[in-house]
């Protein structure tokens, strides 16, 4: 199982000729992903990386049977590209690209909420690490080496930070079913919430790793769907104790604005819905540890 | 990025918004000048700074002549102005606003932003303005009004009678309020604002709506596009050391700490943050030198953090995915001769290539800290830390 992605997963990079989505995409099917094509509007009917390159996405879809799709469009195009793809039938995008403005990403999600629940695209991102199924498969920029296959589920705003928690766990022998990169963007595809359910459906996982930071109402939010409908245990590390007030820490989303989004206010209100609180960054590894040794 | 209240009453004009009659000044003398340009005998200078809660600070000053208008001018141009919102530092004051004074009927707030939960414009209104809205929202949330806007559809009519009639304003002054804030919701959209806020919006004795003030706020994302919003930028307002660093396209945020940091991705920048915290330290600054860290960027990541002259010990945490801990390492060393670093300086290397990383370190043959864990760096920089504040002691 995993979740998101796996084997059969039939990828279509965009932005597949520009210099970032050439070295990732080359990354990804060294990794054994199944990169089926590319798209760059213009340079349709190329081959490129020994893949064909499409015009649009509904040509990848309709041609070589893309299922799920990674964005590397620059910026200003790129919330166009993720309209793209949801509307040419791809089930699942990673938007990779950082520094999309806010308001299209607005426009990019009502865009989305357009379509039936059935037939809508999975957005994770932008800004974002993206997701990878251990042993399986990996659509993003992840170092792919430092994730061993396994029972925890992975899901967090930051992408270092994440391989941080990954890098831990595979000093400790805990490997991963899926780690969710969503992003760090004010506005974003999927929340922490969103994967937390995927995760509680998903048999192979067994514990669920959180890793949020400060800014905005998501980790709460999330915590209170694992106090009310999750059956497996919610590790969580929230970043950001020492961030001043009203300054954005790096990423857009990352900025304490209103009561409840400090760190210290996210840990005792998760804390409180029974989610188990990792106190340090160092110590994700363990905490998982210990509660994988209490199953 | 933030604008000056005078820039943004200058955009909201264009969009129907009333203000009362003002000019800019960068003198005493040119305030008078302001002043004699404008009708009436009151009027307010107001300091032209990045930061609310300016009243409260001093930074607005109601004068009843051409004497105690140059006398407040010269209180206010060319000095800091601290408020609650600026930190102990406070803001350089360069120019001041000279407006007519405006006989008020009835002070209200009205302010859109983006909400990240709906993922749609909010408009958010109250009928007792003048106050902060934090401070309305705890004494009494349920004077505060809220409208959601489709972003397809946009700001409608009854959205905005809904508000207005909520202020509690007047019939007569219906058109006038919907056309006022359509034009806020317009202006918002058209310049990827994030935040714009007119606190207070003010009913005059003589029934007109005008924006008191006005507090625009921008997506720094979209600045690419808007040419015109990215050309207000002040730079005197902003930190110096985190003007030099965007000029460098690098994420800098000073703190009031001594331990410098340089890492890469933001999450891990602030986990390391509390790290160094656990272990007793203070960080001097927030630093994320992205991705793709190369020899010359790392270069200017440690001479942005060392130029801070507080820093008595520097850490660097890089956890390489895209990157390689090979390159790192040898952009480390390099900057280090370059540089002529006097503080220790503790490097923890992480991910694609760590042993290659740590063995060009080891060779190089300078005083450089090693760690393997993010903890141990956390400990081993804020021991580096007590040792040279220590010793500074000794010397005294």
């Amino acid at each position: 199982m995993a979740i998101l992605i796996d084997e059969s997963t039939r990828i279509v990079v965009q932005g597949f000729t520009g210099k970032t989505g050439t070295f990732h995409a080359q990354d990804m099917i060294s990794y054994g992903s199944n990169v089926v094509a590319g798209v760059t509007p213009g340079k349709g009917g190329q081959r490129h990386l020994g893949l064909p390159v499409f015009n649009t996405v509904k040509e990848a879809v309709e041609q070589v049977g893309a299922d799920a799709s990674i964005v590397f469009v620059p910026p200003a195009f790129a919330a166009d590209s993720i309209m793209e793809a949801a509307d040419a039938g791809i089930k699942y995008c990673v938007a990779i690209t950082d520094g999309i403005p806010t308001q299209d990403m607005m426009t990019v999600k009502n865009f989305l909420r357009r379509f039936p629940i059935e037939r809508r695209m999975v957005l994770t991102g932008p800004n974002c690490a993206g997701t990878i199924s251990p042993g399986r498969a990996m659509l993003g920029i992840m170092p792919g080496h430092i994730y061993l296959r396994g029972e925890v589920g992975i899901v967090g705003r930051s992408g270092t930070l994440g391989y941080e928690a990954a890098d831990q766990m595979r000093t400790l022998g805990i490997g991963i079913s899926t780690s969710v990169g969503i992003g760090g963007d004010p506005i974003i595809g999927s929340s922490h919430r969103d994967i937390l359910e995927r995760f509680e459906a998903d048999p192979e996982t067994k514990v669920v790793v959180m890793i949020g930071e400060i800014g905005g109402p998501q980790e709460v939010e999330a915590g209170i769907f694992a106090n009310e409908h999750m059956t497996k245990p919610v590790v969580a590390y929230i970043a950001g104790l020492t961030a001043p007030e009203g300054r954005r820490m790096g990423h857009a989303g990352a900025i304490i604005s209103s009561a409840g989004e400090s760190a210290a206010e996210k840990v005792a209100a998760l804390r409180d819905l029974g989610v188990t609180i990792s106190p340090t960054p160092s110590a994700i590894g363990d905490t998982v540890a210990a509660v994988l040794a209490r199953m | 990025m933030d604008i000056h209240e005078y820039q943004a009453k200058e955009i909201l004009t264009k969009y129907g918004v009333k203000i009362a009659e003002g000019g800019l000044a960068y003198s005493p003398e040119e305030s008078v000048q302001r002043a004699r340009e404008i009708d009436g005998n009151v009027w307010v200078v107001k300091a032209q700074i990045h930061s609310g809660s300016r009243g409260k600070a001093g930074g607005i000053k109601v004068c009843k002549s051409h004497d105690e208008i140059k006398a407040a001018a010269e209180e206010l141009i060319g000095k800091n102005l601290v408020t609650r919102q600026t930190g102990p530092m406070g803001k350089v004051c360069s120019r001041a606003y000279v407006e007519a004074g405006t006989q008020i009927a009835k002070e209200m707030y009205l302010c859109f932003l983006i909400d990240r939960s709906s993922e749609r414009i909010v408009m958010v209104g109250s009928s007792e303005g003048g106050m902060e809205i934090e401070e309305l929202a705890q004494t009494n949330p349920d004077a505060i009004k809220k409208i959601f806007v489709e972003p397809a559809v946009g700001l409608q009519d009854f959205q905005a009678r809904e508000m207005a009639f909520s202020l509690g304003l007047e019939s007569t002054q219906l058109s006038h309020a919907v056309k006022t804030i359509r034009g806020c919701y317009r202006a918002m959209r058209d310049f990827d604002a994030n935040m714009l806020e007119i606190n207070p919006l003010v009913v005059t004795a003589t029934g007109e709506l005008i924006a008191l003030d006005a507090k625009m706020s921008f997506d720094d994302n979209a600045l690419f596009r808007r040419h015109e919003i990215a050309e207000l930028r002040d730079k005197t307002q902003g930190d110096p050391r985190e003007v030099a660093a965007a000029d460098h396209g690098l994420s800098y945020i000073g703190l009031n700490g001594d331990i410098g940091c340089m890492i890469n991705g933001a999450g891990l920048a602030m986990a390391t943050m509390d790290m160094i915290k656990l272990a007793g330290g203070e960080p001097a600054n927030f630093l994320d030198v992205g991705g793709g860290a190369s020899a010359e960027r790392t270069e200017k990541a440690f001479r942005l953090v060392l130029a801070d002259k507080g820093v008595k010990a520097m850490l660097v945490n890089i956890f390489a995915g895209i990157n390689r801990c090979d390159w790192i390492a040898e952009g480390v060393v390099h900057a280090v001769k370059n540089i002529e670093m006097k503080v220790p300086l503790v490097v923890r290397l992480s991910g694609t290539n760590v042993a290659e990383g740590q063995r060009i370190i080891a060779e190089s043959g300078l005083p450089i800290i090693t760690a393997g864990t993010l903890a141990e760096a956390a400990e081993k920089v804020v021991q580096a830390r007590n040792e040279v504040v220590a010793k500074e002691r000794e010397g005294k």
